[in-house]
């Protein structure tokens, strides 16, 4: 059997972007909005050509296995070995996930409306790549329109050779878990289900399915065109590539950013205008990351390397400055609050046992009566004692506000706040009225 | 001969306890009554007990999984 040839990579339109110069995703002229896909194409050069025979593809996928691409939705998993199991199956499906449940990042948002030819393109290519003839988009209902009206563009063009089926994605915390997402799209029921098999076997339809972030094929469009080598030349050896971080809370300049991995935190918080005021601590990760004390996190590295002596990880690239003046327990206790009510309601520790433990972390932040010797022992029967890791990420986050903000946990049970500021740093929707019937 | 593994499906436990009577050895239960199973495979002498949990569970939510 002959080896795959090598991928040849189409020579680089001027205005590529090179790989020192970001932001890589997301068009300069941020603010506006997202441009047509003649713009696209003028600025990225055409994307592959479709109809690969299978030596191309296997080629193909190897490149994205050198180039080290990992999922930007959060779980970092390894993009290059998911293509591989689902393209290995019959007739599979590919499912872009644009949910983004998480209230306090707008990452795949902001790609979606700035740069929507990058993501679907990076569809057609991952449909390409797993030899599937269906693809779906699950997208937050405030990009739908650009969505379909990027689509309407392409088939106009005949730009892909797939129909491309756009999904609004159900507007609640789990609903981005990768078998909450294909449970909406089949049955509209947007919660969790049993792991085994995995999606990558049995998913959409019953049939194989990649199901990936949409940051992450738009990073996978770039290598389709560029190669492998083009994307490590940003990043670390070890986590290559660019990624997309909000940042929000105490920055001047609140906003997505473009990071190659490994930035230092705080050239990440000097990149959204500096501290507004003095820090106290950071929430690196999302909900179901870390606080950490923002003066020890400025010289890490943003990435999973870096962040690991810190026991904080990118997670789906999230930075929340809080500040000095505001209370990091009662933020716990708002953000706990709002991840136990998102809890699907499945699986008894994770409903029972988080709603217990946001009561608890509620009373402390409080300084009401409260008992932490029970709450910690909470916390170790809720932790991954679920069917998807919801009570896992929400145990991490509480655990570390325990720790981070310990000198707080005393002054609390004195009846003392050392909070002053009455603006809530983490945002958290209203809480969901329940259907009276 | 490889070890057995019991799992619990956790969305489809109910929370009735009654893996717990028959098999205290792995099963205790957290505060709210769902079981909690004891990490590492099943011991040879509570492979028995194992199966009557699995037998008896209303929800059929045990399993015992070969580990390799």
């Amino acid at each position: 059997m002959r080896a795959p040839r090598s991928v040849q990579y189409s020579s680089r339109p001027a205005s590529q972007p090179s790989p020192d110069r970001l932001p890589r995703l997301l068009p300069a002229g941020f603010a506006a909005g997202p441009g047509s896909l003649a713009d696209h194409l003028a600025r990225y050069g055409p994307a592959p050509p479709g109809g690969l025979t299978g030596p191309r593809r296997a080629a193909l996928i190897k490149e994205v296995e050198r180039s080290g691409l990992t999922g930007r939705g959060g779980a970092g998993f390894p993009t290059a070995r998911k293509l591989a199991a689902v393209a290995a199956g019959h007739d599979p499906v590919v499912v872009a996930n644009g949910t983004e449940g998480e209230p306090a990042s707008a990452k795949d948002k902001i790609l979606l409306a700035r740069s929507p030819h990058l993501v679907l393109d990076g569809v057609a290519l991952a449909a390409e790549l797993v030899g599937a003839r269906q693809a779906v988009i699950v997208v937050h209902p405030a990009v739908r329109e650009i969505i379909d009206e990027a689509i309407a563009e392409r088939h106009r063009a005949r730009a892909d050779p797939i129909r491309i089926r756009v999904v609004t994605a159900a507007d609640r915390f789990v609903a981005g878990e990768a078998s909450a997402v294909v449970h909406w799209i089949e049955r509209g029921i947007p919660t969790p289900t049993a792991i085994p098999p995995r999606l990558s076997a049995r998913g959409l339809g019953g049939k194989p399915t990649l199901v990936q972030n949409v940051e992450t094929l738009a990073h996978l469009a770039l290598i389709g065109r560029y190669g492998a080598s083009w994307f490590r030349s940003a990043g670390t050896t070890a986590e290559p590539g660019t990624m997309l971080v909000t940042v929000l809370g105490a920055v001047r300049e609140p906003c997505v950013h473009e990071i190659a991995i490994g930035t230092p935190v705080g050239q990440i918080l000097s990149t959204a205008g500096g501290a507004s005021a003095p820090l106290q601590a950071l929430l690196i990760g999302g909900y179901f990351g870390r606080w950490v004390d923002a003066a020890a996190a400025a010289a890490a590295p943003f990435s999973s390397a870096g962040l690991a002596p810190l026991g904080a990880s990118v997670g789906a690239g999230l930075i929340a400055a809080l500040p000095a003046n505001a209370c990091g327990l009662a933020e716990t206790a708002r953000v706990a609050r709002y991840l136990a009510d998102e809890s699907a309601g499945q699986c008894g520790p994770c409903l029972f046992g988080l709603d217990a433990v946001a009561g608890e972390v509620q009373r402390l932040a409080e300084g009401r009566t409260s008992d932490l010797a029970m709450l910690h022992r909470w916390l170790g029967q809720v932790n991954g004692r679920g069917a998807c890791s919801h009570p896992d990420g929400a145990v991490r986050l509480i655990s570390s506000a325990l720790a981070v903000f310990a000198t707080e946990l005393d002054q609390h049970a004195q009846g003392w706040c050392c909070g002053s500021a009455k603006a809530a740093v983490l945002p958290v929707p209203p809480r969901r009225p329940r259907c009276q019937a | 001969m490889p070890g057995l593994t019991l799992r619990v499906d956790p969305i489809a436990c109910d929370g009735r306890g009654v893996c717990a009577e028959v098999l205290p050895e792995l099963i205790s239960l957290d505060d709210w009554g769902f079981p909690i199973i004891r990490a590492g495979t099943v011991p040879d002498h509570l492979q028995g007990e194992a199966r009557e949990a699995l037998r008896i569970c209303p929800k059929l939510a045990l399993r015992l999984d070969r580990k390799n």
